[in-house]
């Protein structure tokens, strides 16, 4: 049943659907919403679990930890500095290979202070073990926060849903809500098998010595290996439970002959998907929108470029000095290809500057480019900044 | 796709008049999204939120540049150029021009229709907060949607006695206005119709 409703209202009511039984949170734009109608829920007796206010980001990342580790299903969400200012209890919960869902709402780290959506703040903890689901609309970010738990617990291993701030939080539209019975049927109650237990004594996340720590690091970067097949596997189950589309890591829409490809994340996807079918004069296009960036999803990411001569990647985010993060990611992935597809890396839509429909002719006009962008970043006006910085 | 802007004061529910006009053209069977323009809210301040609607999916997510409407709840905004910034030549203005000093009608707007929604609200609803009316006045005016479907998206947002004093606000601003005078702009309205309802309320 479609309900008109803000994407935060929406995130929270699939969130309380999957009955967790303690939610920690520090309010943070554009994260606000989701966690004030969790808190009304709560309030109102309409969902049955602990909400703890607390007074830091690490609280409420340490709070979700401590809560997961004793066998609770827990949630929190977050944004910005907020992602940053949990990142030592974000690496801490991978580390101790705890279930735990998250919804960053995407925002721009400072300074300059920028409370508008980018995904700085989700990429600065890429390597923190996560899983990390880029949402291109609230359809998708209702679906994807249900099939999240399932796969966290599934893996042991925390997933983050992240969610374009205010672009999609604040997004007001028809979105097809899940019955209660439908998320049962689909997300069984939680059980950890490590559950912290007085009757039972152990530790968890003892010191580990150099004779074992590798083996840690390795384990982890093994449950992401089967991370893939655990989340397509969620994704065709609750497929048929919602009768949606069931999401793959990567989502590719467009022609087999096409010979320029866009690969982008988030919500510019639907866009784009837009600008393409204005814009039939551009020729065939293939758009993908990278929703699984960890773990990385290579092979799906190989097939999908079949047959390209140029891939752009397009992304709200980038590491000074280095340039592209996806970008370089697909680079490195694609060169395994026996032809490879030339990929040219852009940054846009930094700290909320708004992406265009216009902006795909200037993006399938780069793919023609006699030498690939290796890094740009779009439409920065030189005009304001000192000499040595154009 | 048909584009409004509602320009407002913080405090006058600005983001909530633009998704009751959504959830009302959703009602109404057509696809929609509403939005804010994302600030520093604070009351009084300038803000700005928009409203898309047409009858296949909107799947874009970018900022509304060119609105084909613009309603604006308090006429001191149109000091601000940005208030009628980038608004249609074929487009057309809905004013608030309640007991502030009337607007002259320059604009890139050829038409523009002023509505004393602020009395309406005092004299229905007993507060100055002129979105109800101004949303029911826009309605009559473009037929985008039957008056009903305000009526019901506000009947399932506020409790009974708010929504019997909206519907009030409703019935006097529809009184106040010309039916139809801007059916002419609703270009979509020619399309196929989307059948397919939200089920909301049912």
């Amino acid at each position: 049943m479609k309900t008109a409703t803000e994407g935060s209202q929406a995130i929270a009511q699939a969130v309380t659907m999957c009955r967790p039984q303690v939610v920690a949170a520090y309010p943070i734009t554009p994260q606000t919403h989701i966690v004030e109608r969790i808190a009304k829920l709560v309030a109102d007796g309409q969902a049955a679990c602990e909400m703890v206010s607390v007074e830091s980001e690490f609280s409420a990342a340490s709070v979700v930890l401590g809560a997961a580790a004793a066998g609770s299903r827990a949630y929190t969400a977050t944004a910005s500095q907020g992602v940053l200012l949990m990142s030592e209890v974000l690496y801490n919960i991978a580390g101790l290979r705890l279930p735990l869902v998250l919804t960053c709402a995407n925002r721009a780290v400072g300074a300059p202070i920028n409370i508008w959506n980018d995904h700085q703040d989700s990429m600065a903890v890429r390597d923190a073990g996560w899983v990390q689901i880029y949402c291109t609309d609230n359809q998708d970010a209702v679906d994807t926060t249900i099939q999240a738990f399932r796969v966290a617990e599934r893996l042991e291993l925390p997933v983050m849903v992240c969610v374009d701030g205010f672009i999609l939080t604040h997004l007001f539209e028809a979105i097809d809500l899940p019955t209660q019975a439908e998320v049962d049927g689909f997300l069984p109650p939680y059980r950890f098998s490590r559950a912290l237990d007085p009757a039972s004594p152990r530790t968890l996340g003892t010191l580990v010595t150099p004779a074992y720590f590798a083996e840690t690091r390795h384990a982890l970067d093994a449950a992401h290996g089967r991370a893939l097949g655990e989340i397509a596997g969620a994704a065709d189950a609750w497929s048929a439970i919602s009768g949606r589309e069931s999401a793959g890591p990567l989502r590719v829409v467009g022609d087999e002959q096409a010979r320029i490809g866009v690969l982008t994340l988030g919500s510019v996807f639907g866009t784009l998907l837009e600008a393409r079918d204005e814009m039939p004069e551009l020729g065939p296009l293939r758009l993908m929108a990278l929703r699984v960036f960890r773990p990385f999803p290579v092979e799906a990411l190989k097939a999908a470029c079949a047959g390209l001569s140029d891939l752009v990647v397009l992304e709200r985010a980038l590491s000074p000095g280095g340039g592209a993060i996806v970008g370089t990611e697909v680079r490195a992935a694609l060169s395994e290809m026996a032809t490879p597809p030339r990929v040219h890396a852009f940054a846009a839509g930094l700290g909320g500057r708004d992406i265009p429909l216009s902006l795909l002719p200037r993006l399938v006009a780069a793919a023609g480019a006699e030498t690939p962008t290796r890094f740009a970043i779009i439409d920065v006006d030189l005009d304001k900044l000192a000499p040595e910085d154009r | 796709m048909i584009e409004v802007r509602i320009h407002g004061r913080g405090g006058q529910g600005n983001v909530v008049a633009a998704y009751l006009l959504a959830a009302a053209v959703i009602r109404g069977g057509y696809h929609a999204q509403a939005f804010p323009a994302f600030g520093a809210e604070r009351r009084g301040a300038p803000v700005v939120a928009f409203v898309r609607c047409r009858e296949r999916p909107i799947l874009r997510r970018s900022a509304v540049e060119r609105p084909n409407f613009a309603i604006v709840q308090d006429p001191a905004l149109l000091r601000l150029d940005a208030t009628l910034a980038g608004l249609r030549d074929d487009g057309a203005l809905l004013l608030n021009a309640g007991r502030e000093a009337a607007w002259n009608g320059t604009s890139a707007a050829a038409r523009w229709v002023g509505l004393p929604a602020t009395a309406i609200a005092e004299e229905t609803i007993g507060r100055p907060i002129p979105n109800t009316p101004l949303l029911a006045a826009f309605l009559t005016l473009t037929g985008l949607v039957p008056l009903d479907a305000l009526t019901a998206v506000i009947d399932e947002r506020f409790d009974a006695a708010k929504a019997a004093a909206n519907r009030r606000a409703v019935a006097e601003a529809a009184a106040r206005v010309d039916e139809g005078a801007w059916a002419d702009l609703i270009h979509e309205k020619q399309a196929d119709r989307v059948r397919e309802t939200t089920g909301q309320g049912r």
